[in-house]
């Protein structure tokens, strides 16, 4: 966060990586926890496993996030609020 | 836009798990799992984490006010669509579309998209280059400070009061679906936003409406796409709907609006394109400080134009999430006999008919997300409801500090004082819809004049902006004049039509107009009464030599050289794309 007396804050991709992390795996863990125990919620097109395939999505898109954003890497412009 | 009042008005009677259950009176939708409770609790966290980080950022005013501004495009953008992106717009837009079928798109495309590439391709280069803090900034450089006092006291009012009948809507949803205490609800959100604005400023405002923005999609995303699948698709959905409901036409734009009696909003389509798509839609989009106040803080004027370009393909997309499920609702819906349910006003709710319009939203997540994703969903509300007051709490802040503090108690102070100000007005802000909430709670009559406070200001607004931004000859009485006569004028109307119900038929030119057709005519010639007492008094006084209009005034203003850029980062470029777009839905859905 700091470097050469300047501070460079975190990027909000980031931040925005990381929620979309924590909830990819609770969700897609509840998921695959149902699919595994043919456990389904009780709500219309269970059968969809909806948790399982939505969760994965918002999993793959966190970490995507995550590491492009990880702070202190290189971008091509370093500004206070990150590049997109 | 801002949810209308014959939309807004947000469930209290009966309701329960729609499709499972018999309807309970005074029940609730949804409980929530430890899974859909974690996932809430993770946001509030991260939202909490993201203001203490960024107050160490927020020691300027610059920097607290306008977020230093340093914000790229495409962050200014999302924020730009965010912060008016709240829950009772996600929710009372999919109530009005169940009520009113795809006409409520509108409200999505042309009463927004024109004006946002009007703002990023016209107006921001002088609201830049004069480099105000806020909108009623803007009018004091052009207009002086009396016509400052004057719009900065209005919108500093009605952001409070927009803000507090926001709180108390929201923590009412959360009763119905979730059955919270009210109190609770409001002092856990307003709390939360009190502390990351306060601690982060606008910085922290925007960071969290851009974390808001994707919460909001990735919670409500998912209700389209299963009811889409359960309706058998687009297709089977528009011929179930028709057969469904064989007298209204729920699934055309444009082609029921030649007459006011031939679609189920009452509207015709010159209110549409004038009244909504004109001075609605350009007075909100181009002249609300709550929504200019984003963009402002782009870190140059290239990003400041692109922006509202940005936002714009978000803003076109928005009726995916907001208007689809309010349509599905019309299909999908049913008793627990199997039988269509039934959604009507929140004045016919009775055992009978359990759920009103504004329960669509709610009821469709309940039918499909299950633990994790109805918390999800939820947290997707809440995020909008926190994103909306934070920019409501924010501008006012803004505004309190620099046209009311600053010109009328305390001219000179150092710069720290100023940021102190505006950290206690954050306070203030959240302290006085706390209390306005309260306010509505205990006197439900005035929801709906409070609501309209907002269609008073915003166009007779618009016309001084307008005229002063494009029209060397507008001088400052003329300015103040138009502005207070064409508020005077909306309020005048509304009471004329509160107190006479039949004057509608006056006010929006047809007696088989409704409510919606009230609000965009009365919009309508509250603009032109402003602009035409603002062109008559200024004829009749001495205009500002136009040496002084530099930087004000289209025309005498130059504009800074901007460096060449290739044709895909080109703001005119992307318009262009922006206006195809806009049209082809529009006649794809004529």
């Amino acid at each position: 966060m700091r470097g050469l007396g300047i501070r460079r804050e975190i990027p909000i991709w980031f931040f925005v990586g990381v929620l979309l992390t924590v909830y990819g795996a609770l969700i897609g863990g509840h998921g695959v926890y149902g699919w595994v125990t043919h456990q389904r919620d009780a709500v219309v097109l269970a059968g969809l496993h909806a948790p399982m395939w939505w969760g994965g999505i918002l999993l793959i898109l966190g970490l995507i996030y995550c590491v492009k954003f990880f702070p202190g890497k290189p971008t091509l412009r370093q500004g206070a609020t990150g590049k997109h | 836009m801002t949810v209308p009042a014959s939309a807004i008005g947000i469930a209290s009677g009966p309701s329960t798990l729609a499709m499972f259950l018999p309807p309970p009176l005074h029940g609730q939708l949804a409980r929530l799992t430890p899974l859909d409770i974690a996932v809430i609790a993770v946001y509030f966290a991260m939202v909490l984490f993201i203001g203490f980080y960024l107050r160490h950022g927020s020691n300027t005013s610059e920097q607290f006010f306008l977020a230093g501004r340093e914000m790229t495009a495409w962050i200014a953008g999302l924020s730009f669509v965010s912060a008016n992106m709240g829950a009772l717009e996600l929710m009372g837009w999919a109530g009005s579309a169940y009520q009113y079928g795809i006409l409520a798109t509108h409200w999505y495309w042309i009463g927004a998209i024109p004006a946002m590439l009007f703002l990023g391709l016209v107006m921001m280069p002088f609201y830049y280059v004069s480099k105000t803090h806020s909108v009623p900034g803007y009018l004091k450089l052009r207009f002086g400070e009396s016509s400052r006092i004057l719009a900065a006291f209005s919108f500093a009012i009605e952001m409070v009061l927009m803000s507090g009948v926001n709180m108390f809507s929201m923590a009412v949803v959360m009763k119905v679906v979730l059955g919270w205490n009210i109190t609770f609800s409001i002092l856990m959100s307003s709390l939360a936003v009190a502390v990351y604005v306060g601690l982060g400023g606008l910085r922290s405002a925007i960071y969290n409406e851009v974390l808001q923005f994707v919460l909001i999609w990735a919670g409500a995303l998912l209700v389209p796409i299963l009811g889409l699948v359960e309706a058998g698709g687009w297709h089977k959905m528009v011929a179930k709907i028709a057969s469904n409901y064989r007298d209204q036409d729920y699934i055309h734009l444009w082609r029921d609006t030649a007459h006011f009696s031939a679609n189920p909003m009452g509207v015709h389509w010159t209110g549409i394109v004038f009244g909504l798509g004109f001075v609605i839609s350009f007075g909100y989009w181009t002249t609300d400080f709550l929504v200019v106040q984003r963009v402002l803080a782009a870190r140059n004027l290239r990003a400041a134009q692109m922006a509202p370009i940005i936002g714009s393909f978000f803003k076109m997309a928005v009726p995916f999430i907001v208007i689809l499920p309010g349509l599905l609702g019309l299909v999908v819906l049913q008793n627990p006999d199997g039988t269509l349910l039934h959604l009507v006003g929140e004045n016919q709710v009775s055992v009978a008919n359990p759920h009103s319009f504004n329960e669509v939203l709610p009821l469709m997540m309940v039918r499909y997300l299950g633990p994790g994703l109805l918390g999800l969903g939820i947290t997707a509300l809440m995020a909008g409801f926190m994103s909306g007051m934070a920019g409501n709490v924010s501008a006012f802040a803004t505004v309190w500090t620099y046209d009311i503090y600053q010109p009328l108690i305390r001219k000179r102070a150092p710069d720290s004082h100023y940021v102190a100000i505006g950290r206690w007005a954050t306070v203030l802000g959240v302290v006085v819809s706390i209390g306005a909430a309260y306010l509505v709670m205990h006197a439900a009559g005035i929801m709906d004049y409070v609501q309209a406070l907002f269609s008073f200001f915003i166009a007779p607004l618009l016309g001084a902006i307008l005229l002063g931004m494009f029209w060397k000859r507008a001088t400052a009485a003329g300015g103040f004049c138009g502005l207070l006569l064409g508020i005077l004028s909306s309020v005048s109307l509304f009471l004329w039509v509160r107190m006479d119900p039949s004057a509608l038929s006056m006010v929006a030119l047809s007696p088989d107009a409704k409510s919606m057709a009230e609000n965009l005519y009365r919009a309508l010639w509250s603009f032109l009464i402003s602009v035409a007492v603002t062109v008559v008094v200024s004829l009749l006084t001495r205009p500002r030599p136009i040496a002084e209009l530099e930087g004000l005034v289209y025309g005498v203003t130059k504009l800074p050289f901007q460096e060449p850029v290739p044709f895909y980062r080109n703001q005119w470029f992307w318009a262009v794309i922006v206006v195809v777009l806009f049209a082809g839905l529009n006649i794809l859905f004529w």
